[in-house]
């Protein structure tokens, strides 16, 4: 008996200990956002100038629009401008703004057995792909990532949806995931170029393909309404989306590198 | 191969660096496992011996659904409890989601049946045993619990360590409820993924040998502390 | 003066498990003071007989009629069954046990149980295991922690079977000196000898039903029915 009494008291002062009473907000970003690194840089700097503890959901782009559906989170960073506007439009949304943009790259073996490499762009890059029947590994969970694929696939004629699972393996997972899996399969993947330089198990696999205009990533900032949803954290979100556009923040998110490249490129609106 | 030796390398090098994040991470772990598994007993133990001393019309059918219970998928309770406490949910206002508080939750729901299942079979053995001298000496439905749960304790302990073993390794629910919040929600199976998501499996593997230690040193405290295994002794 | 629970008489009384009829249409009755002996051969239904006058067995027909009301009847008796339960706990513990489930502080219990620890030779293993404990010894723990609570009437069934010469003595000399204290004995055994020492009385069981029911003198010296007979005689019964 007096043994439970004291894993009890334990437990107890335990979950007093990790209360804590700064002011905090909820921000769900995207996995290629978080896989990156920049948030490693950038949340220790929020909490030096606005002594704000910025909680960061890393979700799927599709998660992540329902839980600010649902008032689960105070604002949104994603990548998918269709999605964001419909989001707004729908009135889940205060208004969305660019915050940066990085690119996409096509990532396969380094022997590129599609010979994707001399491909003129990213959709003919893609055909080539489809054509050859190479093994390709897709997130296939309706992120940002994962909606430009589908869409340059569509741009290049072809409905993703209808390929074979032989050589198209949709793995329904985050980037980190889906990058594990093409790398044991030796096959390509699209993917954005942060999470791929920050990625640790990379085996076989380089950079085959990038440049093409299209294959812009941009990335927009989303407060969630507190029309919609009161309790919502408002003002929290509003510091953070003006420290996001300052030109500190802008600064921060240019300086941020790795092995010498540029991920970002700061694009906010200046105010 | 080399992952895993650099697995080991990694859960050395964390350990004897009393890593300020591990430390932090474990305890959560312990802290979110430990309550759970605690509450999940003081539900379930009593519960267990209740459903072996009772007779009830239903009484097959209470059995085979707590022992189903047990297979309940820990994915399936988080999205349940996210759903439940969400902002747009009907426990929205308590504010748990994200909160170490509603991983507990998760993961009472999900320990509870199997130390109630688990301590369920082990009393009704044991009330076999002492079904006719509990009778003949006329003891009432609550002294005949309290004297199983006491007697039968060995395998009730086995019953709550089996429940904190599921508890300490479960991702599914608690990633969903809690969200993975560095700082705040982060444990040490919701790490694990990460890392394995980053592509970074030596230190994935590191963090897995230490939850695994943990959860040894756990169970290997409990029984010395309770000194079963001793020999001549029940 | 505390009412007896005695005597208790049985009428057209019957038990019936999985569809077979185990003992009656049985008609008896047991009065107050000394010791009835059941005896009859394997099978015969002495336990069954006991387990429904302690309430362990539920009747088929028929009544059981004892003096006082049923709750009354429950804290007046107590129990030795053939294999002895013992429970997982020490020795002083399993005796204590009664007298806790009545209410007794823990202490007093255990000091009680001490002493009937030692008035049933078991002092040295007080704080044993009880279940490292011999055959006897078991048997001898279960006598003690059935007679702590003073009742008023003892059944034991067939309590020294499976025990040895010396074990047999030492429970013996127990059941005797329970019955001089006042305590009404109901026992069951297959060992005439042990009947014809312990028993007042005795009742003669065969398939189930009561052929004889005597006093041990009368019983083994001039028994009325053949089968009676036969029994003494030290034939097999069919």
């Amino acid at each position: 008996m007096k043994l439970f009494s004291g894993i009890f008291a334990f437990l107890m002062t335990l979950s007093v200990a990790s209360g804590s009473f700064a002011a905090d907000m909820r921000l769900a970003v995207t996995t290629s956002f978080h896989n990156s690194g920049l948030s490693d840089v950038l949340l220790p700097e929020i909490k030096k100038d606005l002594d704000i503890d910025v909680r960061l959901l890393v979700v799927g782009t599709g998660q992540a629009l329902k839980l600010g559906r649902a008032g689960d989170v105070d604002a949104l960073l994603v990548h998918s401008k269709a999605a964001e506007e419909a989001f707004v439009a729908k009135g889940y949304g205060s208004h969305r703004l660019d915050i940066m943009y990085n690119d996409f790259v096509l990532i396969g073996p380094k022997d590129d057995p599609a010979n994707i490499a001399k491909a003129a762009s990213a959709k003919e890059a893609l055909k080539i792909i489809a054509t050859t029947g190479a093994i390709f590994v897709s997130r296939g969970d309706d992120s940002g990532t994962h909606r430009k694929e589908k869409a340059l696939w569509k741009a290049a004629g072809l409905d993703a949806d209808a390929f074979d699972a032989a050589w198209y393996r949709a793995t329904g997972s985050g980037m980190g995931a889906t990058l594990n899996t093409a790398s044991a399969m030796e096959g390509y993947v699209f993917a954005d170029r942060a999470s791929w330089l920050n990625f640790a198990n990379k085996g076989n696999l380089g950079i085959l393909f990038a440049g093409d205009p299209v294959l812009f990533n941009q990335y927009g900032y989303i407060p969630v309404d507190p029309a919609q949803h009161p309790h919502a954290k408002a003002d929290l979100a509003l510091q953070l989306e003006n420290w996001l556009v300052s030109a500190r923040g802008q600064k921060l998110i240019a300086a941020y590198e790795l092995n010498g490249q540029r991920l970002f490129t700061p694009n906010a609106a200046p105010r | 191969m080399n992952d895993l030796l650099a697995g080991v390398a990694a859960a050395v090098r964390l350990i004897v660096t009393l890593d300020h994040d591990l430390v932090e991470i474990s305890l959560r772990s312990l802290q979110v496992s430990l309550s759970a598994v605690f509450i999940a007993a003081l539900i379930g133990l009593p519960f267990g011996a209740w459903l072996s001393v009772s007779r009830f019309r239903y009484r097959r059918i209470a059995i085979a659904v707590l022992n189903a219970l047990m297979g309940l998928p820990p994915v399936v309770v988080g999205l349940v409890v996210y759903i439940l406490l969400s902002r747009s949910g009907p426990f929205g206002v308590f504010n748990l989601l994200f909160t170490p508080t509603a991983m507990i939750i998760a993961q009472v729901i999900i320990v509870t049946p199997i130390i109630a299942s688990l301590a369920h079979q082990a009393i009704r053995e044991l009330w076999f045993f002492y079904h006719d001298l509990l009778i003949s000496l006329n003891t009432s439905k609550w002294q005949r619990m309290k004297t199983l749960l006491w007697d039968g304790r060995r395998s009730l302990l086995t019953a709550t360590l089996t429940g904190f073993g599921r508890a300490i390794g479960e991702i599914g629910a608690i990633m969903i409820v809690g969200g993975n919040i560095d700082h705040l929600t982060r444990v040490l199976t919701t790490a694990i993924a990460l890392e394995v998501g980053k592509g970074d499996f030596p230190l994935a593997i590191g963090l897995g040998i230490i939850l695994i230690s943990l959860a040894i040193i756990i169970n290997l405290a409990v029984h010395i502390l309770s000194r079963t295994e001793r020999a001549g002794r029940w | 003066m505390v009412k007896s629970i005695l005597p208790v008489v049985l009428k057209g009384a019957s038990v019936k498990k999985g569809g077979v009829q185990i003992i009656g249409p049985l008609d008896m009755q047991l009065l107050e003071a000394g010791c009835t002996v059941v005896i009859g051969p394997n099978g015969a239904g002495k336990t069954t007989l006991l387990r429904l006058l302690h309430g362990l067995e539920r009747l088929k027909s028929g009544s059981v009629t004892w003096n006082a009301p049923r709750p009354e009847i429950n804290a007046r008796q107590s129990f030795v069954f053939q294999t002895p339960v013992v429970m997982r706990r020490s020795v002083r513990e399993n005796i204590a046990y009664p007298l806790i489930l009545r209410g007794s502080s823990r202490k007093k219990a255990l000091t009680e149980a001490d002493r009937w620890a030692e008035n049933v030779g078991l002092k040295a293993h007080g704080h044993q295991d009880a279940n490292a404990l011999s055959g006897g010894e078991k048997q001898k723990l279960a006598l003690a922690r059935a007679l702590i609570t003073r009742p008023e009437v003892l059944f034991l069934d067939e309590p020294s079977t499976n025990l040895d010469g010396a074990s047999t003595l030492e429970i013996e000399n127990l059941i005797r000196s329970a019955r001089n204290s006042g305590t009404r004995i109901i026992m069951a055994t297959h060992d005439f000898g042990q009947a014809r020492r312990l028993g007042d009385e005795i009742v003669f069981i065969h398939h189930g039903r009561i052929c004889e029911q005597a006093s041990t003198d009368m019983f083994f010296n001039t028994p009325q029915t053949a089968e009676a007979r036969a029994f003494v005689d030290g034939d097999i019964l069919l």
